[in-house]
C-alpha cells in the first residue's frame, strides 16, 4: 500500500493523457469515470486528487481546458490533449511498452534460461 | 522544458497573485453533482447519494491545498509571507532594529569601502589589454649582492630575440623642459623603446603610437602626448599632429594623442602620470656606447608570447642566461652569478601597499565579525523575549523547519537592511572618504563604488546573515514546549544553552577587539616613533624649488655641458636667491639630494668603483649619489664626523673629491680609514675621486632607514641637470614660487621653476600611507572597543535579568549589596579575562604577520599588549558596572511580588 501514491503520481497522468487521446475532450468527472473503470480500484476513492494534477498537467502544456456545458447542462470545465501532450503519449507509451517488454521477459524466466 | 514551462507559469501566477480556487470549487461542485446523480440512478436515497459522492471525492481540504501549491509557488508564497511578517515584528521593536540595522551598516560599510579601495588595486588587474602577460624584467648579481643592476642594449637585444617575448621594452623615467609657450614648463616625460606602447597594447586616439619595429639608435625626435598635455598646453588643437615641440632644445614632432583614459605603468604616482613620450632606440647620444658591461639604469616592461606562463617564462630566460654566461666569460664573471628575474608587472604597481591594504582588511573583517557577534547576540537576547510567541506557534501545529526558515528569514532581512544602509551611507560618503586616502596610493583614480562593490556589500551581508542568524534561529525554534508555555521561558533548557551562548559571542568579540586594539597599537608606537626619530638633518624652515636644466641629445647643444659652464649658472641663481625677502641661506642640489623627495632612488645609483677592491665596473655595488653645493651640508644641518666638506675653491680644474656617510664608511670599508681613498665612479672616465670628508648618518633616503650609503659630489665638479634650489629662513611659502621663477629665468629664461615644497610637507608626505593606514585602524579599534562595550553589558544585563528572582531572595536573606555588586561585575570580569587571553594569542599572530610594517617596536612589545588588556578590562568593567548597579539597586519585596 505504501508504495502506492509514488505508482500514482506517474501512472496516474499516463491513463489521464491516454483517456482524452482515446474519448477527446472531457470533464473532470467524465475522466475519473474513464479511469476507474478500466483501473479498477486506483482511483475508485480519492478522486479529488484528480485536479491538481490536471492543472500541472495543463502548467505543463500536455493539456488545455475551456469552460463548456455538461451533459446535463451545467457549466463544467473541459480538458483536451494539446499536440506537445499528444507527443508526450506517444513518448511515454514507448518507454512503458519497453520497460513491460523488458519486465515480462525477466518474469518468463526459468532456472533453465540462465545456464 | 516542460518544468521550465510549468515554473514560469506558476511564477506568472504567483506574480500576478491569480487564484484558481473558485474554478476548483466549481470542478467539485460540478463532479459531485454528476456523482450524485449517477447514485440516485443506482438506486441510492438522496443523502446517501450525497454521503457516498463526497466519500468518493474525498477530503476537500487537502485537495484545495495542493491544488493550490500546485497553482503558485508555495516556497515563494512562504518567503513573502514570512517576510511580511519580519518587517511587522521589526517594526514592533523599533529600537532593537535601529540598533541591529546601524550595528550592521557600519561593519558593512566599512568591509565595502575597503574592499572598493582593494577592488581597484589589487584585484582590478591592469587597465591594459590581457594583462597577465605583462611582466617586468630585473637583472641580478648576487655574488656581489646588487639587485636592480640594469640592463645593457645588447642584452636588450638577445631578449628581444629571445621568442619568450612578443615585445620587451625598456624605459627611462624623468621630466623634460618644454620651451616655446608663454612659460618654460616641466613635463613629466618617459624616453621609451619605439615598442612600449606595443608592450602596453595601448592606441593613441589621435594619430599613432611609435613604430615598434622603429630600430633608430638615437632619439626618433617623434613624442606622443597625454590628453591632459594636449588640452592643458595646446587647447586641443586638432591640428596638433606634425606640430614641432622644443623639448631640452632639441626639437621632436607630435605623431599621436593618447587617450584620456589612458594610464602609464609605474612604481610612482608621477610615473603614472607621465604626459609625453619620446622613441629612443638607447644606443645612440646622449645614451653611452651600446656595450655589454654598460648597464643601463631603466625601467623594463614586456608581454609574454601568448600562452606562456612566467614560470615557464623563467625557465627559458634561465637557460638563455646560462648560456650567454657562457658566451661572454668576460662580461658575465662566474663570482657576480648575473641572473634575470621576472615578475608580474602588477606587482610592480601595486606591490609597497599590498601589505597595508591586507592589513586594513582584515583588520575590516574583525570589524564586520564584531558587529556579527552583536548583533547575533541581540538575536538571542530577543529570543527570550519571543520564547512565549514561537511556543505558541510550535503547540499550534508549526513544523520545526517551517519555525526555523520563518526566524531565519528575519535576521536575514535584519542583515540585509543593514547591508544596504551600509552600503548607502558610503555611496552617500563615497566623495569625502576618497580625500582622507594619501594621493600616494597607487591607481587611486581607479576606486569607484561601482555594482561590484555593492554586489560584494550584499554578498557580505547574506553571508552574515546567514551565518550569524543560524544558531539563534537554531537554538530558539528548539524550546523546550511545556516548561516554555508554563513559566515564560525563565530557566527553561534551551535559556540555559541560549545563555552559555551569548558567553561565547562575546568572549569571542572581546577576543577580537584585542586583535585590533593590539594591532592599531603597535601601528601607532610604530609611527610615533617615525615621526619622533632623529632625522640626522633639520627640515625646519627650508623649501625645496625646482629647476631642470635641459639635455639635449646632442652634448655640443647644451649651454651647461661642463661643470665650470653650469657654476656660473649655479652661483649667479644662488647669489640672487639669498636677496629674496626672509632668505637666510641658499643650496643647491640635484633630485637625489631632496630628503625623502624621490621615490626613483634605483635608477639613479652609480656604481662605486674602489681603488684596489674592483678591477670592473660590473663588479661594482652601487651607491646613492647626491650633487650638491658647498652651502648644502649646512643648510641642512648635517653634521661633518671627519675631514673636510667642500669649499667654493673646489673646481672643475682641481682634484675631484667627494664626501660620503658614516654607513658608507662601514658598508664600504669595513676594516679600513676610508679617509683618503680614492673611487672611480664614472666608467667612461679614468679620473679618481678621493674621499675627503665623513658626515653623520641622516634618514634623507627613508625615515625608517637610519645608514643608507650616500655619497656626496660637489656641484662645482660634476655638474647635474635635475637641480633643486634649497632656501632656508622665515619665509612666505605663497610667494617664494614667483619670485624664485624670476630670480632664475632673469639668469637664464628658458628655465622651467616649478614644484616649491617644504621639507616639512616632503617629510609629512612620506609618511602618508602609513598615517593613513594607522589611523584607519586606529578607527576600526576605537568601533570594536565600543561594540565590545555594548556587547558585554547586553550579556550581563541579561545575566542579571535572569537572575533577578535570585538575586532578590539573596537580598531577601541578608546578603550585603557590596556582595551582590561584586557577584555581577565578576560575571563581568571572567568574561573580560576569557576573552582578553583568547585575543592575546590571537593578537600575537596578528601581530607577527604584520611585522613588516612595524617600525622600531617588536611584534610582542609588553607595554602595547599590557595597555591595550588593561583598556579592555576597563571598558568591560565599566560597561557592567550599570546592570551591576542596577542589581544591587533592586528591591527585593517589590520583585518577589512581581514574579
Amino acid at each position: 500500500m505504501k508504495e502506492k501514491p509514488d505508482v500514482l503520481q506517474g501512472t496516474l497522468a499516463l491513463m489521464v493523457l491516454k483517456t482524452l487521446d482515446v474519448i477527446g475532450p472531457q470533464h473532470g468527472y467524465g475522466i475519473a469515470r474513464r479511469v476507474e473503470q478500466i483501473s479498477g480500484d486506483l482511483l475508485a476513492v480519492n478522486q479529488g486528487t484528480l485536479y491538481p494534477l490536471l492543472l500541472k498537467l495543463e502548467h505543463e502544456g500536455s493539456i488545455a481546458s475551456q469552460w463548456g456545458a455538461s451533459e446535463n447542462n451545467r457549466r463544467a470545465r473541459f480538458y483536451r490533449l494539446t499536440a506537445a501532450g499528444r507527443r508526450q503519449l506517444q513518448a511515454e507509451t514507448r518507454d512503458w511498452e519497453q520497460s513491460a517488454a523488458i519486465i515480462a521477459r525477466f518474469f518468463k524466466i526459468k532456472a533453465e534460461d540462465l545456464v | 522544458m516542460r518544468f521550465l514551462q510549468r515554473f514560469l507559469k506558476r511564477l506568472v501566477n504567483f506574480a500576478t497573485g491569480r487564484h484558481a480556487d473558485q474554478r476548483l470549487q466549481d470542478e467539485i461542485a460540478e463532479h459531485l453533482a454528476l456523482q450524485v446523480d449517477e447514485n440516485l440512478r443506482a438506486g441510492m436515497s438522496p443523502p446517501e447519494a450525497r454521503r457516498q459522492a463526497a466519500i468518493k471525492l474525498g477530503a476537500a481540504q487537502p485537495i484545495r491545498e495542493s491544488h493550490h501549491a500546485e497553482q503558485s509557488l508555495p516556497l515563494f508564497e512562504d518567503l513573502l509571507f514570512d517576510l511580511r511578517y519580519a518587517v511587522r515584528m521589526l517594526a514592533r521593536s523599533p529600537g532593537f532594529a535601529f540598533i541591529a540595522i546601524a550595528t550592521m551598516a557600519l561593519g558593512v560599510g566599512a568591509t565595502t569601502a575597503i574592499y572598493s579601495v582593494i577592488d581597484a588595486t589589487l584585484l582590478h588587474p591592469l587597465p591594459y589589454p590581457n594583462p597577465t602577460e605583462l611582466v617586468h624584467i630585473e637583472d641580478y648579481l648576487p655574488g656581489v649582492s646588487a639587485k636592480a643592476v640594469g640592463i645593457s642594449i645588447p642584452e636588450v637585444k638577445d631578449l628581444q630575440n629571445s621568442g619568450i617575448f612578443q615585445y620587451m621594452s625598456i624605459y627611462g623615467f624623468g621630466s623634460v623642459n618644454l620651451t616655446g609657450s608663454a612659460q618654460p614648463a616641466r613635463i613629466a616625460f618617459k624616453p621609451v623603446t619605439p615598442n612600449y606602447f606595443a608592450v602596453l597594447g595601448a592606441n593613441a586616439q589621435l594619430g599613432r603610437t611609435f613604430d615598434p619595429h622603429d630600430s633608430t639608435p638615437g632619439f626618433n625626435l617623434e613624442v606622443v602626448i597625454s590628453d591632459g598635455l594636449w588640452k592643458r598646453e595646446f587647447g586641443a588643437d586638432p591640428h596638433i599632429l606634425g606640430k614641432a615641440l622644443r623639448l631640452d632644445n632639441d626639437v621632436y614632432h607630435v605623431v599621436g594623442v593618447m587617450p584620456a583614459g589612458f594610464r602609464d605603468q609605474g612604481q610612482s604616482t608621477e610615473e603614472r602620470n607621465t604626459e609625453l613620450w619620446a622613441g629612443t632606440g638607447f644606443a645612440a647620444d646622449p645614451a653611452p656606447p651600446p656595450l655589454r658591461n654598460n648597464r643601463l639604469r631603466l625601467g623594463t616592461v614586456a608581454r609574454l608570447k601568448p600562452g606562456l606562463s612566467i614560470a615557464a617564462a623563467q625557465q627559458r630566460l634561465d637557460a638563455l642566461v646560462s648560456s650567454l654566461t657562457k658566451q661572454f666569460p668576460e662580461d658575465y664573471p662566474a663570482q657576480a652569478s648575473w641572473n634575470v628575474r621576472l615578475f608580474p608587472l602588477s606587482e610592480t604597481v601595486v606591490g609597497s601597499i599590498r601589505q597595508s591594504l591586507i592589513l586594513l582588511f582584515g583588520a575590516v573583517g574583525l570589524v564586520l565579525l564584531i558587529s556579527c557577534v552583536n548583533v547575533a547576540n541581540l538575536l538571542l537576547a530577543r529570543a527570550s523575549a519571543r520564547g512565549r510567541e514561537i511556543a505558541v506557534r510550535q503547540a499550534l501545529g508549526a513544523a520545526r523547519a517551517r519555525l526555523l526558515r520563518q526566524l531565519l528569514t528575519e535576521s536575514l532581512l535584519l542583515f540585509l537592511l543593514g547591508g544596504v544602509a551600509g552600503f548607502a551611507v558610503l555611496f552617500c560618503a563615497r566623495k569625502f572618504l576618497l580625500e582622507l586616502i594619501p594621493e600616494s596610493l597607487p591607481r587611486l583614480n581607479d576606486i569607484s563604488i561601482n555594482w561590484g562593490v555593492f554586489a560584494f556589500a550584499i554578498a557580505a551581508s547574506l553571508a552574515a546573515g546567514l551565518i550569524f542568524g543560524l544558531a539563534p534561529a537554531w537554538m530558539m525554534s528548539r524550546l523546550d514546549l511545556t516548561a516554555t508555555l508554563r513559566q515564560e521561558g525563565r530557566g527553561s533548557g534551551g535559556s540555559r544553552e541560549r545563555s552559555r551562548a551569548r558567553r561565547v559571542l562575546v568572549i569571542s568579540e572581546l577576543a577580537f577587539s584585542l586583535v585590533l586594539l593590539v594591532a592599531a597599537g603597535l601601528l601607532l608606537r610604530s609611527f610615533w616613533d617615525l615621526f619622533k626619530v632623529q632625522l640626522g638633518f633639520n627640515p625646519d624652515r627650508v623649501m625645496a624649488v625646482q629647476t631642470w636644466l635641459p639635455v639635449p641629445n646632442n652634448p655640443a647643444a647644451d649651454p651647461y655641458q661642463t661643470a665650470t659652464q653650469e657654476a656660473v649658472l649655479v652661483r649667479e641663481v644662488l647669489h640672487r636667491n639669498r636677496t629674496l625677502p626672509g632668505v637666510e641661506e641658499t643650496a643647491i642640489g640635484n633630485m637625489d639630494s631632496l630628503p625623502l623627495g624621490h621615490g626613483r632612488d634605483d635608477l639613479n645609483a652609480s656604481p662605486l668603483i674602489r681603488e684596489g677592491f674592483e678591477l670592473r665596473s660590473n663588479q661594482a655595488p652601487s651607491i646613492d649619489t647626491s650633487i650638491v653645493s658647498p652651502e648644502y651640508f649646512h643648510l641642512l644641518g648635517m653634521t661633518l664626523a671627519r675631514g673636510r666638506l667642500f669649499s667654493d675653491q673646489d673646481l672643475e680644474d682641481t682634484p675631484s673629491i667627494a664626501v660620503i656617510n658614516e654607513a658608507a664608511a662601514r658598508t664600504y670599508w669595513p676594516d679600513q680609514d676610508p679617509m683618503g681613498k680614492r673611487i672611480r665612479l664614472d666608467r667612461s672616465k679614468p679620473d679618481w675621486t678621493s674621499i675627503v670628508g665623513i658626515i653623520a648618518d641622516a634618514r634623507t633616503e627613508s625615515l625608517a632607514d637610519a645608514g643608507t650609503p650616500q655619497l656626496y659630489l660637489s656641484i662645482y665638479q660634476h655638474p647635474a641637470k635635475d637641480l633643486a634650489i634649497f632656501l632656508r629662513g622665515p619665509i612666505d611659502p605663497g610667494a617664494i614660487p614667483a619670485q624664485v621663477r624670476s630670480q632664475v629665468q632673469s639668469v637664464d629664461a628658458e628655465l622651467p621653476v616649478f614644484h616649491a615644497e617644504t621639507l616639512d610637507s616632503v617629510l609629512s608626505d612620506s609618511l602618508s600611507v602609513r598615517r593613513f593606514s594607522m589611523e584607519i585602524v586606529a578607527l576600526f579599534a576605537a568601533t570594536a572597543l565600543l561594540l565590545a562595550g555594548l556587547g558585554i553589558y547586553g550579556t550581563i544585563s541579561y545575566v542579571v535579568n535572569e537572575q533577578t528572582r535570585e538575586i532578590a531572595i539573596r537580598l531577601a536573606l541578608g546578603a550585603q549589596r557590596g556582595k551582590i555588586l561584586e557577584m555581577v561585575l565578576r560575571q563581568g570580569l571572567s568574561l573580560a579575562a576569557t576573552g582578553a587571553g583568547v585575543g592575546v594569542v590571537g593578537a600575537l599572530i596578528a601581530s607577527h604577520l604584520m611585522a613588516g610594517l612595524l617600525y622600531g617596536v617588536s611584534p610582542n612589545d609588553l607595554p602595547t599588549f599590557a595597555g591595550v588588556t588593561l583598556m579592555l578590562t576597563t571598558v568591560a568593567l565599566a560597561a557592567s558596572t550599570i546592570p551591576a548597579l542596577r542589581a544591587m539597586r533592586l528591591d527585593p519585596i517589590t520583585t518577589l511580588h512581581s514574579e
